[in-house]
């Protein structure tokens, strides 16, 4: 019988760590199934970030440098221009990437490093316990905004797509979801394509991705999926940003 | 033997560029040297100094206190420093733009118009060259000859420079002979 | 090749290049940006890299990542700057990579000033970032010392998988003085193919390579710790280094003294002798690990009567000291941490002190 389903090759056997309903399993098999497609598992280097995917490197059959919090950039930075054959990509949250990394991600982007980042935007610190993010909706309630978040103090939540389409640089930036199956197949074809714009040395790629976080968020998977959907998208809207023609 | 030299003046007045010169000299020479710069903000638009230290054996303390000799390029820069030069050193003053004398006995003092000297050589530019000509034409502290080749091999990919320069030089050589007390 | 007259901070470059590091990543900070204009001249001329990153936090995640995939890699700052890389050099360490630092140390604490200090004795030698770990720290007392120095990290980095640093000072940067730099320092990058994450492909293995420094459970973080700890006591057992001076006069007291702190040292040693007043010196040219055994032994002599740490510090490297001499003589110290050098006089009138209140 033929087999219609496989795992990629590219994602290892460990069951992983993250919750029921969360949607980095996803965003890891997508990775995964990109690499598969291109066949470039023989010269990839992941980083991981600080976070729930701090992990992460034990889910990809890769190579992979875990990074300090925010500090993915710099690290693919060093890893990129020092051995440009590789293929390097980031893979970061939104207290990672959006936070404590700011800077280290705008640079990378308007240096125009020729690496890919993955951006998993669920608007809260998982790892952490739910804490508040720069990419918490206004009135969401976390462990650090109980009242919700209050914008006049700290605030509306950070577009990091648009935030980086902004820079004069020539880039991929893209967001998609990675919700239901409609909005994975399109996450999938913004991960290749921005891959592909690494392969080709053409520019910085960055793709954020609308997730879930139900632990933290108090709600069921189905739940999470559909306050995404509502709450998240019309706020951070789907498409691609910036292409570097 | 380890001499110590004080170069000092305005910052722009090539004052670095004249240690450097020399310190060059005296590692062709066969010595041991050191070129201290000042750095830091003094650096940026007011008083520039530097110490050349050349010794015939391995140099210790880098930091002096008492050089053996002084060339001032400007006022501010002989009343800091002439009162410090160690006794029967050489003491150039450009005296172009210094009015006063250093107002010691013990130190052998030659007033040298460097400003105009320069000029009259073609650029008033290379006044801190007539200084260090007359300097190494009176202290003898490294071979005259070296010290031309020193300064045309700085110059070496700015031609048009070095007629002016090696003209500052034998000024510079000539006023050294021709003065002092 | 014969002599050149450098200045230390060019050197410390061109050392680099010479000994086969063709990777640069750094942020200007004073007394050292002279050693990043250089190298943005001289590294594309050898087909290097150098990249002039956004601050010094990124700059040490740059070592890191290329240090991780296993390229030969070195930066240069200054104090404060090395204070914003001593994250990356507590996950560099923690992830066994290779690297080397160079601290040409100003004044502090915070922006403190911009001339010769030596106050980051401390940060060097005991930590500066988080964790158990050290740092393999080399003090050059002039340029030549500098270049060879810098030549000889590579290869002791890639040794024990662990961060070297030259710790240097304003004066080393700036001052000039003739070098030459010796070809049989060049070294080879040594293999790292079972452990850099140079891509499968490129190392021809089908086992994947992970740079990290997360070790959740407990054991598994013991056991590395007592990796990295069994590193730092062979570099103990391995990697002294350090120039006795006047050891074999019956000196009345010995001075502690590293970088440029110790020519002024050497110089006032010299000028005492000549008064009949004999000082004996130990000039660590490790930091860690420190002679401490050197130490014990000079101060052991019947005539010695007083260790002194002379350091442009308000006294870091005598707590060494003190640890070395184990008691078996009074540990004295002097120092200045403003900016100016001590000149060999202070130093003569300061160990003359010192002797004299123990008569």
């Amino acid at each position: 019988m033929a087999k219609t389903f496989k795992k990629p090759e590219a994602l290892s056997d460990q069951t992983t760590h993250y919750c029921p309903g969360c949607t980095h399993g996803i965003a890891h098999r997508l990775i995964a199934e990109v690499i598969d497609e291109l066949g470039i598992r023989g010269r990839t280097v992941g980083i991981a970030p600080v976070g729930c995917a701090v992990l992460a490197y034990n889910y990809f059959t890769f190579d992979f440098q875990e990074a300090a919090h925010g500090r993915a950039p710099a690290m693919a930075t060093g890893i990129k221009r020092v051995r440009p054959d590789l293929v390097v990509f980031t893979y970061q949250g939104d207290g990672d990437l959006a936070s404590i990394g700011m800077g280290e991600i705008i640079h990378a982007a308007n240096r125009g490093e020729k690496f890919t980042s993955i951006f998993v935007n669920n608007t809260v610190y998982g790892m952490t316990g739910g804490q508040m993010a720069p990419t918490t909706l206004p009135d969401q309630r976390t462990t650090t905004s109980p009242a919700g978040r209050k914008v006049e103090e700290v605030g509306m939540p950070i577009k990091v797509a648009e935030l980086i389409s902004a820079l004069q640089t020539p880039a991929f930036v893209a967001r998609q979801a990675v919700l239901k199956p409609k909005y994975i197949v399109r996450a999938k074809k913004a991960i290749k394509k921005a891959f592909q714009y690494q392969l080709d040395g053409r520019c910085f790629s960055l793709v954020e991705l609308i997730s879930t976080c139900p632990t933290n968020w108090g709600l069921t998977s189905w739940e999470a999926v559909k306050w995404a959907e509502e709450k998240m998208i019309p706020y951070f809207p789907l498409g691609e940003y910036k292409t570097p023609e | 033997m380890q001499k110590e030299v004080m170069f000092a003046g305005f910052g722009g007045q090539g004052i670095l560029l004249i240690g450097d010169i020399l310190a060059h000299a005296g590692m062709e020479a066969g010595f041991e040297v050191a070129w201290i710069p000042s750095y830091g903000p003094e650096m940026r638009g007011g008083t520039a100094y530097c110490l050349v230290v050349i010794s015939d054996r391995a140099i210790g303390s880098p930091v002096i206190r008492n050089p053996l000799h002084l060339i001032a390029m400007n006022r501010p820069s002989l009343e800091k420093f002439a009162p410090l030069v160690k006794p029967n050193g050489v003491v150039v003053i450009n005296s172009s733009l210094i009015s006063i004398n250093a107002g010691r006995d013990d130190v052998d003092e030659l007033l040298i118009p460097a400003n105009d000297i320069a000029q009259e050589a073609g650029s008033v530019k290379a006044a801190n060259i007539v200084a260090l000509a007359a300097f190494v034409a009176r202290s003898k502290i490294v071979d005259f000859d070296l010290l031309r080749e020193c300064v045309k091999k700085h110059f070496a990919g700015r031609e048009k420079l070095i007629p002016i320069n090696m003209e500052a030089l034998e000024q510079g050589r000539k006023a050294a002979l021709g003065t002092g007390k | 090749m014969g002599r050149i007259l450098m200045k230390g901070n060019e050197a410390i470059g061109e050392a680099a290049i010479r000994a086969g590091c063709l990777n640069y990543f750094a942020y200007p900070i004073t007394p050292q940006s002279e050693v990043a204009e250089y190298l943005s001249r001289r590294m594309p001329e050898v087909g290097g890299v150098f990249l002039q990153g956004e601050s010094e936090v990124a700059v040490g995640y740059m070592i890191f990542g290329a240090a991780g995939c296993g390229a030969r890699v070195f930066t240069t700052s200054s104090s404060p700057g090395i204070s914003l890389m001593s994250e990356a050099l507590s996950y560099i360490s923690g992830a066994e990579c290779p690297a080397v630092f160079v601290n040409i140390m100003r004044g502090g604490p915070g922006l403190g000033g911009i001339l010769p200090s030596q106050a980051d004795y401390f940060q060097a030698t005991k930590g500066g970032g988080h964790g158990d770990y050290r740092l393999l720290v080399m003090a050059p007392a002039g340029v030549q010392e500098a270049v060879e120095m810098v030549m000889k990290a590579f290869p002791l980095a890639e040794k024990y998988r662990n961060p070297v640093m030259i710790l240097g000072d304003g004066l080393i940067g700036q001052m000039m003085e003739p070098v030459e730099f010796p070809d049989e320092l060049k070294s080879e990058p040594s293999n790292n193919d079972d452990w850099a994450t140079s891509g499968m492909e490129t190392r021809k293995s089908s086992r994947r390579n992970l740079v990290k420094s997360l070790f959740l459970d407990s054991e598994q973080l013991e056991a590395h710790n007592r990796v990295l700890k069994a590193k730092y006591d062979r570099m103990r057992r391995e990697e002294v280094r350090y120039e006795p001076y006047n050891l074999e006069a019956d000196y009345k007291a010995l001075i502690v003294s590293y970088g440029t702190m110790s020519r002024v040292c050497r110089t006032a040693v010299d000028i005492l002798k000549v008064e009949g007043f004999e000082v004996g010196m130990v000039r660590p040219q490790t930091l860690f690990p420190f002679p401490e055994k050197a130490i014990e032994e000079a101060v052991r002599r019947e005539s010695c009567k007083v260790a002194v740490s002379i350091e442009m510090s308000m006294g870091q490297m005598v707590e060494d000291v003190e640890r070395s001499v184990r008691g078996r003589c009074p540990v004295e110290w002097f120092g200045k941490s403003g900016g100016d050098v001590p000149t060999p006089e202070e130093v003569i009138d300061a160990v003359k002190s010192f002797v004299k209140e123990l008569i």
